[in-house]
């Protein structure tokens, strides 16, 4: 049992009244505990459809998702970032990172001691008391961050979760983000159609072909483990790994 | 905004702002003020009857006489017991609709025509059956301005509960969350302002229901009052509930502005 998460031939159809469309197309691979793989495709090509079945907000239509060896349902200890940060106006910053908690019923003494840790690790500890539009566009991303590692999930999926932000932030965020998951030693896996994002955070790189996704390529990305994200993009490798995902996708299309 | 020091240009800013508020407000006062002079001059000259129009003097009189005859009190306190009563009871009742409605899709769908039909119907249309079925009495009156009020209370609560980020919704579901914690925590709080906005809209339909309830058949209430006064040409009685009604209207929807500020502090 080596792998944290594996999808087995897997396939997803969505139905409507105007017919059928098949968003994926024999999905199969697997991820290694700690390991960080990013999926790129071209949009629109099912990225999110893949996020919601991996953690079980949806059910394939044949295939197997299994993590820890377990089918995957809705109650698995996944944690979810996705595109927008989503913190409620009407909640404070502090009262947004428990939600989760507040959700499964884990709030006690310790749980709210270890959010204190986090907002103060990540800096947010002084604005604890504030409301998210307070906040800037990094510090909202952290604040989702860490609502979703109070669950301690074995797994993080994290939809595209910087596209929101402006380049510069992107940038810091996605650098800041990265860096505390590879701390953290957690598994991720992150969809997203920003190629140079994809390769600046992964071990490894899943490209996807247009509708229906089937796997076209998967690319294992080396880089000496002591590089942040930021330190990655300044190397000579990072454009070499960049063509070469370029090339793959580009192939797609022809 | 958390400077002490306000440049000059800041505070000549806000006094001319002060300035123009208290303008509107001498305004707004003098055209009432204007409007009691001119109506109370007219009767007193004679140019207009004041047995058809009453005057301010004649209903500050009437006012006194009602209130010595402990009549006044007991005609408001009943329509206003039979206002907010309604008022509540359609708060109350179609939120629980709306969440029924919200967990079944089915039930909305299935409702849906009916629940149009019920909205557009003019619902004084209803209050004789209502009376017939029910009887002559405070029930019968609440119902009907209920009746006004809950059908379009319904709709726009549904509007309003579909119209939730579906992402806000998704990422409950991924913290693990149920229908009923998405309704807690994500629906409801997302609601606040709109049902605020209900409300402000509410209180004035039914006030409006429970007039027409009174209309219809009541032995007690502004409504009877005005209709009673107008039947033996007491005008004072029915110029003086008008302007009472003018009142609680006024009343009912500044006690929901209270709410709506506190609401809105709290975001």
């Amino acid at each position: 049992m080596e792998y944290l998460i594996s999808c087995q031939h897997m396939f997803y159809t969505y139905h409507t009244l105007q017919g059928e469309t098949p968003a994926l197309c024999d999905i199969d691979f697997q991820v290694k505990p700690g390991e960080f793989l990013s999926i790129v495709g071209p949009s629109g090509c099912g990225k999110s459809t893949l996020l919601s079945l991996l953690c079980g907000l949806i059910q394939p239509e044949s295939g197997k998702i299994l993590l820890n060896g377990q089918n995957v349902t809705g109650k698995c200890s996944i944690g979810y970032m996705l595109q927008h940060d989503h913190l409620f106006e009407w909640r404070t910053v502090k009262k947004n990172i428990l939600l989760g908690l507040e959700i499964q019923k884990k709030i006690n003494k310790e749980t709210l001691k270890e959010a204190d840790e986090l907002l103060k690790t990540y800096g947010l500890y002084d604005f604890k008391d504030a409301r998210p539009s307070q906040l800037s566009g990094g510090m909202r991303q952290r604040a989702a961050l860490i609502r979703t590692l109070l669950l301690h999930p074995d797994l993080l999926l994290l939809d595209e979760p910087f596209s929101a932000l402006d380049y510069q932030t992107r940038l810091q965020v996605s650098d800041d983000i990265g860096s505390i998951i590879r701390k953290s030693g957690k598994t991720a896996i992150l969809v997203t159609h920003d190629l140079s994002e994809a390769v600046s955070l992964g071990d490894r790189v899943l490209v996807l072909t247009p509708l229906p996704a089937g796997i076209k390529a998967i690319i294992p990305i080396n880089f000496p483990p002591e590089l942040s994200p930021l330190q990655r993009r300044n190397t000579n490798e990072f454009k070499d790994y960049f063509n070469l995902i370029w090339k793959e996708l580009n192939l797609n299309e022809l | 905004m958390n400077s002490n020091t306000l440049s000059a240009a800041q505070i000549a800013f806000l006094q001319a702002h002060k300035r123009r508020k208290i303008r509107i407000h001498l305004y707004r006062i003098s055209i009432l003020i204007l409007f009691l002079f001119l109506w109370e001059f007219s009767t007193y000259k004679g140019w207009i009857d004041d047995f058809i129009f009453s005057s301010p003097s004649k209903l500050v009189f009437c006012c006194y006489h009602m209130i010595l005859e402990n009549q006044l009190f007991y005609h408001i306190g009943i329509t206003l017991f039979e206002t907010i009563v309604s008022f509540l009871l359609v708060m109350l009742l179609s939120l629980i609709i709306t969440i029924l409605l919200w967990f079944s899709k089915s039930l909305t769908e299935t409702l849906d025509p009916y629940l149009v039909v019920l909205n557009s119907l003019p619902k004084s249309a209803l209050a004789p059956l209502l009376i017939v079925w029910l009887g002559a009495n405070y029930k019968t009156i609440i119902l009907t301005g209920m009746s006004v009020a809950i059908f379009g209370t319904i709709l726009n609560l549904y509007i309003g509960f579909q119209g939730v980020d579906p992402e806000k919704i998704k990422l409950i579901r991924t913290l693990g969350g149920n229908a009923s914690q998405v309704l807690l925590k994500v629906i409801l709080p997302a609601n606040l302002g709109n049902i605020i906005g209900l409300m402000k809209v509410n209180i004035g339909l039914c006030l409006v229901g429970v007039i027409i309830g009174e209309f219809i058949s009541s032995k007690c209430g502004l409504g009877y009052l005005i209709i009673y006064g107008s039947q033996v040409f007491k005008l004072d009685w029915v110029i003086l509930s008008i302007l009472i009604l003018c009142c609680i209207a006024i009343l009912l929807y500044s006690l929901i502005g209270v709410l709506e500020r506190r609401q809105k502090r709290n975001m």
